[in-house]
């Protein structure tokens, strides 16, 4: 398989302390990939290197090539890549819809004389985009809601509506910021089947960072193991889960 | 005795009603689970008990009192502590000047409580003169809570102690909380970790769109077929 996105040597030091010291790893188109490690081990510092919300210190990201570290979020969103937040960061004001269909870019009703010259192709498109998001929103179990103000979500709904946002484009490689913290156990294994169903059917490659173990067995492989800024161990959850170095830096007693 | 109890809270943000009427009680030296799918009211439940939120209808006793519209400052004073789910602890300041904080309205000496504390979180005493901004996620949960016991408080609300932590850290909390219980605070939490939580709770409540839905021991609504197939992931 090829890599889709390729981490090389990436430093990332904040006032002299290295959130990320030299880390190596590769994610494989087509793959549900996760990582995990114990926290402040710089796996959001990661993504936020890959999304462009923070330039390394040192090294080299590439996707599908091309190289794309310092490049600033906006364009790396472009290239399809796209991610959620750990803290989800809902536009408070504006429904659940519109948080939604705010996603396309370049929607021709952005341009100032379009709704007045071209109304039908702005209808057009903005029905189109709104049946796109009326879709997501049934995926993600937030349908009902669609009118309420973000504002007013819950934590864990507000989760869903950072995964539903990652699908309004059509992204090549989604980061996933813990999915699972704070979403309900039952909605979190249709989740499961969604994010299987996005990967294997439609193609999309997943980078998940996520603590709850049940939650990486069941959905992750490789799974890459991160600590104190660097890549400790990479395989198949069981195998993870039987490294030493792995049971003792992250996973704790009840898995040995 | 009953340490707290709540009784048919209604509340809400702005136009809309959350909670429509949900009661719970918890009894000295209880660890007291509540559960529920996302939007079922429970963290609006904990800020409505703890007086952040205004409450529209019902009533909240603290050991007997009436103490139902109170501001958090009385309730803190009462002996009732919240821990919220993230932003918990002042970042720029260190582990000792957050302890401190943590008993800012006691005018007794807490030199005492303070070394108990470390006593039972030895590695905040270790490292106590660090900013607890550069603590890692688990560390930090601990503070929180070491900070909500400075007051010696009756009864700890906790707002999804272990959301995300690493599984070993998510061991340590719950393994702290059931010793925080047994030194005789009662506990209330939100979890969605619904398993690892009920497990170690004497008692839970399922909160289902505003409402109460279900209550029993811990074990019993581990054990309940209905809570594993729409709360637990089966």
């Amino acid at each position: 398989m090829a890599a889709l996105l390729e981490i090389q040597e990436i430093v990332k030091s904040f006032d002299g302390v290295r959130a990320l010291n030299g880390c190596t790893l590769q994610v494989s188109e087509g793959t549900i990939t996760g990582l995990v490690g114990p926290n402040g081990a710089g796996k959001t510092t990661l993504f936020n290197l890959v999304t462009g919300f923070l330039k390394p210190t040192a090294g080299r990201i590439f996707f599908r090539g091309e190289r794309i570290d310092g490049l600033p979020p906006h364009l790396i969103f472009r290239k399809g890549v796209v991610r959620t937040f750990q803290v989800p960061r809902e536009l408070k004001g504006m429904t659940v819809l519109e948080n939604l269909m705010l996603v396309p870019q370049g929607q021709v009703g952005e341009s100032l004389w379009a709704p007045w010259f071209i109304p039908y192709l702005v209808r057009r498109q903005e029905r189109r985009i709104r049946d796109r998001a009326l879709e997501v929103l049934g995926f993600v179990d937030l349908h009902r809601l669609r009118n309420e103000l973000a504002g007013n979500l819950s934590s864990g709904q507000k989760k869903l509506l950072e995964l539903a946002r990652t699908l309004m484009c059509d992204p090549q490689l989604i980061l996933l910021d813990e999915p699972g913290a704070g979403v309900n156990p039952t909605l979190m294994k249709r989740l499961v089947s969604s994010i299987e169903e996005l990967c294997y059917e439609r193609g999309i490659t997943f980078f998940i960072i996520e603590h709850d173990m049940d939650l990486v067995t069941r959905l992750c492989n490789p799974v890459i193991v991160c600590c104190q800024g660097e890549k400790i161990a990479e395989g198949l959850p069981d195998e993870i889960k039987a490294d030493e170095r792995v049971l003792e830096a992250y996973l704790g007693g009840q898995y040995r | 005795m009953t340490v707290l109890e709540a009784r048919d809270v209604v509340s809400g943000y702005g136009e809309v009603e959350i909670l429509h009427g949900v009661s719970i009680a918890v009894e000295e030296d209880e660890i007291v689970t509540i559960i529920g799918p996302n939007g079922a009211g429970k963290s609006t439940l904990m800020k409505t008990i703890f007086g952040l939120l205004p409450l529209r209808r019902g009533k909240v006793f603290f050991a007997g009192e009436d103490v139902t519209g109170l501001p958090p400052q009385a309730m803190v004073g009462k002996g009732m502590c919240y821990v919220p789910q993230s932003d918990n602890v002042f970042p720029t300041l260190s582990i000792q000047e957050n302890l401190e904080m943590g008993a800012f309205i006691r005018r007794d000496d807490y030199r005492g409580r303070m070394h108990e504390i470390y006593e039972l979180f030895p590695d905040l005493a270790e490292k106590r003169g660090m900013r607890s901004g550069g603590l890692s996620g688990g560390q930090r949960q601990m503070l929180a809570l070491a900070r909500a016991l400075m007051l010696e408080p009756r009864v700890l609300l906790l707002d999804e102690p272990s959301a995300s932590l690493a599984p070993n850290m998510v061991e340590l909390v719950f393994a702290k909380i059931q010793e925080i219980n047994r030194s005789g605070v009662a506990m209330v939490m939100v979890e969605q970790n619904a398993r690892h939580a009920l497990a170690l709770s004497h008692r839970g409540y399922v909160l289902a769109m505003g409402q109460n839905r279900l209550e029993g021991s811990g074990p019993g609504l581990l054990n309940n077929e209905e809570v594993g197939r729409l709360y637990l992931g089966g």
